[in-house]
């Protein structure tokens, strides 16, 4: 048996990317769309983790330490912008705004 | 197969069944478990790459308080299940989803596993002690190097997200105030 290699984490953080870029695609709940950019933004964080560990070199550490204070304030201003849309319109569902479409 | 080969497979199903499972769940307070799920296997796997300080942070951060805040949030407004045929996962968008996911993965996987910019068969030791090597920052399982990378070369960034958070604190204030009639 072979053991894992930095190949493996490689892979499984473009999975984990590809995973969350679909749930940003094809979910219509905001909430979850929101929650698929998370997904995607850990792919990133596991991605710079091991880049970090193979190259020995902590910048790919802190990196993932400004991608979280980053992801934590999205989430805040993105959770507080749909509260306010439901506030409006009584639905988190992308197809009911369309508030610019005609 | 090894103990750690084992854990990391048992991590990385955890991690890509709780994101497959969350993006195909109609509920949202499922989904957001499914979510937890997904990064307590994240913070596993940097556990498995040595990075324990950043395993800590993202138990703290991303389980602790980032989904905290979605399950409030969806109890909050009481979001049902996608109901009616409108708010369904429509064929046009899912077929889009796959093929951009597909080329995503063929892309990735092509480029970052061919090109040989990544030492891929083997992993460096860990050299305790330097925290720079140089310009560099060298890599460590100590939040002391942490500290020292964020307070000397990280300086300025660092004031930034701290700038950064303050702005969306006072943005999300803003936002979820209730104005006054007649003030608009």
């Amino acid at each position: 048996m072979e053991t894992i290699t930095p190949h493996h984490f490689l892979a499984l953080s473009a999975l984990l990317f590809a995973i969350g870029f679909l749930g940003v695609v094809i979910r219509r709940n905001l909430m979850l769309v929101l929650m698929s950019l998370e997904l995607m933004l850990n792919g990133i964080n596991l991605a710079l983790v091991s880049f970090s560990r193979v190259g020995l070199n902590l910048d790919g550490g802190l990196f993932v330490f400004f991608i979280m204070t980053v992801a934590a304030a999205e989430v805040a201003v993105g959770l507080a912008l749909l509260v306010a849309l439901y506030k409006k319109r009584q639905s988190v569902f992308s197809e009911n705004l369309n508030l610019l479409s005609n | 197969m090894n103990f750690v080969d084992l854990l990391f497979w048992l991590f990385a199903t955890l991690t890509l069944g709780g994101g497959i499972l969350m993006v195909f769940s109609r509920h949202p307070v499922p989904a957001a478990l499914f979510m937890i799920l997904s990064l307590v296997g994240v913070a596993a796997l940097f556990v498995i790459l040595e990075a324990f300080f950043l395993a800590i942070l993202q138990i703290l951060v991303y389980a602790g308080a980032v989904m905290v805040l979605f399950l409030f949030i969806i109890m909050l407004l009481d979001v049902g299940p996608e109901g009616g045929k409108a708010s369904r996962i429509k064929i046009f968008s899912g077929l889009a989803g796959v093929c951009a996911v597909g080329l995503l993965v063929v892309f990735f996987l092509h480029f970052m596993l061919n090109s040989g910019w990544v030492n891929g068969s083997s992993w460096p030791e860990i050299v305790e002690g330097n925290l720079v090597n140089g310009g560099n920052l060298i890599f460590s399982t100590s939040v002391k190097s942490f500290g020292f990378g964020l307070f000397t070369k990280y300086m300025l960034p660092l004031q930034v997200a701290g700038f950064l958070l303050l702005a969306a604190m006072v943005g999300v204030i803003i936002l979820s105030k209730k104005w006054a009639p007649g003030k608009e």
